[in-house]
């Protein structure tokens, strides 16, 4: 469980029902479709889903990456500090980026650019943003990338990421994304594709990082474990939507939506001896055609009627904790 | 960096030296080169002593020492037809050549990299088609049908453009152009399918999220990366510009190394065809070398290999 850290109760970031569509031949795809969420100063929150769900679609409406066409924000608000992102235009939005609110890209092989070196690539971030001279700029980035304990930092900013290891790689991402001292990082999946060890440092590193300087966080994942051990508070997606969304300890505890309890019930367990690990039965429905009730009716184990019907509301499962699922009313 | 460039200069000397392997063994295996020097009149002393100046008399490996070492100082022996060394007639007639190679180069570049840039960036919308039709044009016209079209409408038609001959400045237009379209088509094509691959990669993703604008995503991130591809191809391509220009030179009477091949081949002038080749194969060559240095540079990758 996450050891409860003092939250503040300043509000960093505010999301009111924002809605992405992609259009395609099959129709629309409604890929994040009317999710609300709030972060708050110092804060993690975790959004969880399994493939498909909305996550990165989610992760990239904020950031305002969203290819225009085929994709498209029709609606919400994303409050940032006082302005609406979705309102910016591209050049505002672009002073954004980086400066308020950064993103960590799951892929450390693929996501720094192989024809420059590291130096260049922390440096650009910070010229970017700060009116800095020369010897400064280069002068901050060592010191971001100190501060990701890059060792020998001096000298491997002249390196270029193929002389990097993963883990290395995904240090300078990190390092990146924390240069411009953002409000808001937004880690996607950053450890994916690292091994467990490497894997657990980073988290530490995040974590650190976090507390240093008040850092919130929206950490994307399909890892429980993660969630876990980073996160303050959780939502759960699917289809789109956010079925669920409570503490750490109330999703764990007292999972209230049958996905949740699904997706928990999924993760191996140390101490249980299964013959087979538990799956959820079927696929998530299309997105460029969801049914008319819950999204989830026809994979539930304890479905009703009125689940095909109706999409269920928000339903208040204890303070800070909601689900959307009949079965509470 | 070191290691990489000596490799590549060892590589570019042993194919020069294969080059002339190849030469020498066709001159022989096409006849013996007395016949061209020798008429019917010729007596058997004559032959004999032609051998002697020429070295035939001795064993092949010495042979190809001979015209090896002549080689190496230039000396390539006398043209029959000029009645004067084949350097002299190469060096009189190769600037025109590189002066067409390297304009027609400079505009395949020119036409082929923005616009491979732009249909990238604004694909689907009437500049990407506009590309097409470019590519598609220089892509399966053939240069001697195109550069008699160029000819017709700019020179006949028009009166624009001198239809041949390399008089004033814009003589050369037209066969640049003629010479260049195939490989601005082929440029751009290339550049627009690297350009579109790499925009849809991570770290482009990243840079944007960094707060980068699109203009410098587009020029500084996306096209240094995008450039690897068409450089690769500009090692052939500039070899070939400076080289392949026997068509178009015909077809312009551009007094430069391609239609003297032609007029070499057609006068039976073997010494003065032989230091055309090896004076394409050194163009090739060096070409190919100055693009493998840039290509270092380009790509870190391949500078620290």
């Amino acid at each position: 469980m996450a050891t409860v850290t003092r939250v503040n109760t300043e509000t960093v970031l505010e999301v009111k029902d924002l809605r992405t569509y992609f259009r395609t031949r099959w129709g629309t795809v409604k890929a994040v479709d009317g999710i609300s969420f709030d972060l708050r100063k110092g804060e993690t929150l975790g959004i969880v889903g399994e493939s498909g769900c909305g996550k990165s679609v989610t992760m990239l409406s904020l950031m305002r990456l969203i290819p225009i066409p085929p994709g498209r924000i029709v609606s919400g608000e994303i409050i940032l500090d006082g302005d609406d992102l979705v309102q910016l235009s591209e050049d505002e939005m672009a002073q954004m980026r980086g400066k308020k609110i950064a993103l960590i890209i799951q892929d450390p092989m693929t996501s720094l650019n192989p024809v420059f070196s590291i130096g260049d690539q922390v440096e650009e971030a910070i010229k970017i943003h700060q009116d800095l001279p020369k010897r400064s700029i280069a002068e901050a980035a060592l010191q971001v990338l100190r501060k990701v304990n890059i060792p020998a930092a001096e000298s491997r900013v002249k390196d270029y990421p193929h002389q990097m290891s993963g883990g290395m790689r995904q240090r300078v991402v990190g390092a990146i994304g924390i240069s411009c001292q953002p409000q808001v990082l937004i880690a996607d999946e950053p450890t994916t594709s690292l091994d467990v060890t490497i894997q657990a440092q980073y988290l530490k590193l995040l974590k650190d990082l976090q507390k240093d300087s008040d850092l919130s966080l929206i950490f994307i994942t399909h890892d429980f474990g993660i969630v876990a051990k980073m996160c303050d508070r959780v939502a759960v997606m699917y289809a789109g939507r956010i079925v669920e969304h409570g503490s750490v300890r109330d999703i764990f505890n007292n999972p209230s939506h049958p996905y949740t309890e699904a997706l928990l019930a999924s993760v191996p367990k140390m101490d249980r001896d299964v013959e087979r690990l538990y799956s959820i039965e079927g696929q998530p429905p299309p997105l460029h055609n969801l049914p008319v009730g819950c999204s989830f009716a026809d994979r539930c184990p304890s479905v009703m009627d009125k689940c095909r019907e109706q999409y269920p509301e928000t339903t208040t499962v204890s303070e800070g904790h909601s689900a959307n699922c009949w079965k509470l009313e | 960096m070191q290691k990489y460039l000596v490799r590549r200069f060892l590589l570019a000397f042993v194919t020069l030296l294969s080059v002339s392997l190849i030469i020498f063994i066709m001159s022989r295996v096409s006849g013996d080169p007395r016949h061209i020097y020798l008429d019917d009149y010729s007596t058997q002393e004559d032959w004999d002593r032609m051998g002697a100046v020429l070295g035939l008399d001795k064993p092949y490996y010495q042979q190809y020492g001979i015209f090896l070492k002549g080689a190496v100082r230039g000396d390539f022996g006398e043209s029959v037809r000029e009645a004067r060394p084949v350097t002299d007639v190469v060096i009189e007639r190769a600037p025109a050549t590189l002066l067409l190679g390297t304009v027609a180069f400079t505009f395949s570049l020119l036409i082929g990299v923005p616009l491979g840039i732009l249909s990238a960036v604004k694909r689907g919308t009437l500049i990407d088609s506009f590309g097409k039709f470019i590519a598609l044009i220089g892509q399966s016209a053939p240069p001697f049908w195109l550069g008699i079209m160029l000819m017709f409408f700019f020179a006949v038609k028009l009166g624009v453009l001198p239809p041949y001959g390399k008089q004033d400045w814009n003589s050369i237009i037209l066969p640049a152009v003629t010479l260049g379209w195939y490989y601005a088509a082929a440029n751009l094509r290339l550049v627009r399918s690297a350009m579109l691959d790499v925009l849809d990669s991570e770290y482009i993703k990243l840079a944007r999220a960094k707060g980068v604008n699109s203009r410098t995503i587009i020029l500084k991130h996306a096209f240094r990366n995008a450039l690897i591809p068409p450089l690769t191809f500009a090692g052939v391509t500039l070899g070939a510009l400076v080289t392949g220009s026997l068509v178009v030179e015909t077809v312009f009477a551009w007094p430069g190394l391609g239609r003297l091949a032609i007029e070499a081949l057609f006068a039976f002038d073997y010494p003065l065809l032989q230091g055309v080749v090896i004076t394409f194969t050194l163009l090739y060559v060096t070409a190919a070398f100055v693009v493998d240095v840039l290509y270092a540079y380009v790509d870190p990758r391949i500078r620290y290999a």
